[in-house]
């Protein structure tokens, strides 16, 4: 039962995390701008390097209005703390390399994002990091894909842009009997229609560009920590994540396992991703993120009954032979979505236009509300075209392989009225039935 | 840190987190002796200050929690034996012992069975007795995960610990719950929830043991303590004659104010040893 001692999710995303700040009464959480924060005295400034207290040094590492966003992240998802980056793909990147390095192994959904493709398959192999990618429904590949060497498991909670719905606790099941550790990209849920954690993955990330921040106004990324996976355990039966639990001579000799029992995980990627990489955020996007989570129950809630309308259209009209929702019994996904997914599906979806690529593009270049973009999550609506932007760099075989077709078109539903958006859609529609 | 201690339930080994450091039995020592459902991992912030600043540090898992193996113990009275034979056992011939909670009622009692070995006492949101409600040992029984959640709720008295524990971007709900749900899951025989708070519920010998103490003692407090209320420990207070030191936190005084922590468990550990308590 929601109460001050145990706040909703609604109480949570207003209040995790903030309080009115002690030194002005600001009740909205101020932006904290500014690269460091002054020592008491040299012994506090050692202790706090030594991890003896707990505290800001340097914005790169810690920020006080990047840790509101932080924790309230990680309290809205259910984790035991979390880390605010400079984008979705820099949490990904922190993600894999706090317990992945030359020689590892990744085992990923083939129904990713085209960045995420692009960071696992072209570059972290340079640095001597593989992937294997395995269609997120075939159990069988991804047991059979996992090595001595490989460090996690991850795929999305919908798969872009296909909206493969991942079979978390399967999945998180087979990396559990593997000694590994599930990762899952949350973007286009969010907190609001799914909590991963709840079902079995142990570490997750978010795009905070999308949903979180809702406006379309900031890049920033949120990787965030169940604390529940043993990295002692794992490590003593299957010798794997000696980074989270011998000595770490790079900080200390610190054995973060021995630190943190839930947060050894967040403790080496801020201590040494964050101070290493670099790859942290403004407290100003901070601050951004945090207002548009003030609202995301509204929002979402709004984006899911749009895009129902929307498919609902899209999918009895002629001229579109194809909607990919999992809410729709047509989806392959459906029965598994509505087992994990009963608050919605989202608002980020794809469908197939019937006719050529040259129609294809007319019906784009005919919108007027929709905006022809390279982002989804957004409070106005978007449209792109993935096999000539997002998922460019796959050849036709790959593309395939993630369920993308050359006349796919992805929208991201937005909030404005619906009857507007049908408006539109009915007209380009029409534009290109005859082009 | 391993240890093999010869305790109440026989030989066991047991892990002991040392502030980072190799432990030294030639320097003062400090021991910290966590509650119900945690670990050691609720002391390392002051831990690893105590031992980069001059001190033998001693956090135990105790029995059946986290990484010290075996059955829980079903008794302060067993727990504090068995935390005298973890000193026998490091080389720690005399120490001040820093308790929370459960914790709180070992350190007293084995302050009470040992005063020569104990030179200062610290009692951090403790309460005597710590009587534990029937409902509450009630869903611990039924359904322990539930009851973590209610104690975790009552625990932590902010949404908005600062600045966290045991660093920035730290969920203190979320952290509190996963250890305690982690700590749970681990024993396959035994209802850790249970045990533990019925070790609390069923101590009474807590004034007898008091009597006995002879180091000076302080008590840490949360104002907004709601699992051990501080009005609850005056009788205690009076009878070990101890310093009260009352925090802005709730019962989680470790995580909501560590520096504030710091600053009176350094000040409980300075005061002079010929000083009476209070």
């Amino acid at each position: 039962m929601p109460g001050y001692a145990n706040p909703g999710f609604d109480t949570l995303a207003l209040h995790a995390g903030a309080a009115p700040d002690p030194a002005t009464g600001a009740r909205a959480t101020p932006i904290h701008l500014t690269t460091s924060f002054v020592f008491e005295s040299s012994e506090h400034a050692a202790s706090l390097f030594n991890m003896e207290r707990s505290g800001h040094v340097y914005s790169r590492i810690s920020n006080p209005t990047n840790a509101v966003l932080e924790e309230r992240v990680a309290a809205l998802e259910g984790g035991a703390g979390s880390i605010a980056t400079a984008s979705g793909q820099a949490a990904l990147h922190l993600a894999i390399a706090t317990i992945a390095g030359a020689g590892s192994h990744v085992v990923a959904s083939s129904a990713l994002y085209g960045g995420s493709h692009n960071l696992l398959h072209y570059t972290l192999s340079r640095f001597g990091i593989s992937t294997s990618f395995v269609k997120p429904g075939d159990f069988a590949a991804w047991r059979a894909a996992i090595r001595p060497e490989t460090k996690l498991l991850f795929g999305e909670t919908l798969g872009n842009p296909g909206l493969d719905v991942l079979d978390i606790p399967t999945v998180a099941a087979i990396a559990h009997e593997n000694d590994l550790p599930l990762l899952v990209d949350s973007t286009f849920t969010t907190p609001w229609l799914m909590k991963p954690f709840e079902h079995g993955a142990d570490l997750l990330y978010h795009s905070a560009t999308k949903f979180l921040s809702g406006h379309g106004t900031v890049i920033g990324g949120v990787l965030v920590d169940s604390g529940r996976f043993d990295w002692n355990a794992a490590t003593a039966r299957s010798g794997r994540f000696t980074e989270l639990t011998r000595p770490y001579e790079g900080f200390h000799d610190m054995v973060f396992s021995d630190e943190s029992t839930v947060g050894a995980f967040l403790l080496r990627a801020r201590r040494e991703g964050l101070r290493d990489f670099g790859a942290s955020m403004s407290p100003h996007t901070a601050w951004l993120i945090l207002q548009g989570i003030e609202t995301l129950p509204l929002r979402m809630a709004r984006h899911v009954e749009n895009a129902r309308k929307v498919v609902a259209f899209l999918a009895g009209h002629d001229g579109v032979a194809s909607v990919g929702y999992p809410e729709l019994e047509s989806h392959p996904d459906h029965a598994l979505a509505q087992r994990l997914l009963p608050r919605g599906c989202g608002s980020v979806f794809s469908f197939g236009l019937r006719g050529s690529r040259e129609q294809g593009r007319a019906f784009i270049e005919a919108l007027k509300l929709f905006s022809h973009l390279a982002n989804v999550g957004d409070c106005r609506s978007l449209v792109i075209h993935p096999a000539s932007t997002t998922h460019f760099r796959m050849d036709d075989a790959a593309l395939a392989r993630a369920g993308i077709g050359p006349g796919t078109i992805r929208l991201s539903i937005g909030l404005e009225d619906p009857d507007d958006l049908l408006d539109d859609l009915k007209r380009a529609l029409k534009v290109a039935a005859k082009a | 840190m391993k240890f093999a201690v010869d305790g109440p339930g026989g030989r066991g080994e047991a892990y002991a987190y040392t502030g980072g450091k190799r432990l030294d039995a030639s320097l003062p020592a400090i021991v910290f002796v966590h509650g119900a459902m945690h670990d050691h991992s609720v002391w390392t912030l002051l831990a690893r200050w105590f031992a980069h600043h001059g001190h033998a540090v001693l956090a135990p898992d105790l029995p059946g929690h986290g990484q010290s193996i075996g059955k829980p113990l079903e008794s302060v009275e067993a727990i504090a034996d068995w935390l005298l034979a973890l000193l026998d056992a490091a080389g720690v011939d005399e120490a001040a012992l820093v308790g929370h909670s459960m914790g709180s009622l070992i350190a007293l009692e084995a302050a009470g069975r040992a005063p020569a070995r104990v030179e200062r006492l610290i009692m951090v949101g403790t309460a005597y007795p710590m009587a534990v409600s029937a409902a509450l040992l009630e869903m611990g029984e039924r359904d322990p995960f539930a009851a973590i959640d209610s104690v975790n709720a009552l625990s932590i008295s902010t949404l908005a610990g600062k600045p966290s524990y045991p660093g920035p971007g730290t969920w203190l709900h979320g952290a509190d719950r996963i250890l305690a749900r982690r700590l749970q899951m681990a024993q396959r025989d035994a209802n850790l929830f249970l045990t533990d708070f019925r070790v609390c519920d069923r101590y009474r010998g807590g004034l007898e043991a008091a009597a006995r103490v002879t180091c000076p003692t302080t008590l840490v407090l949360g104002a907004r303590d709601q699992m051990t209320w501080p009005k609850h420990a005056s009788a205690l207070a009076e009878a070990l004659r101890a310093r009260v030191v009352t925090l802005p936190t709730g019962h989680s005084v470790m995580s909501e104010d560590p520096d504030a922590l710091l600053a009176a468990v350094r000040s409980a550990v300075a005061a002079p040893p010929e000083t009476p308590a209070g």
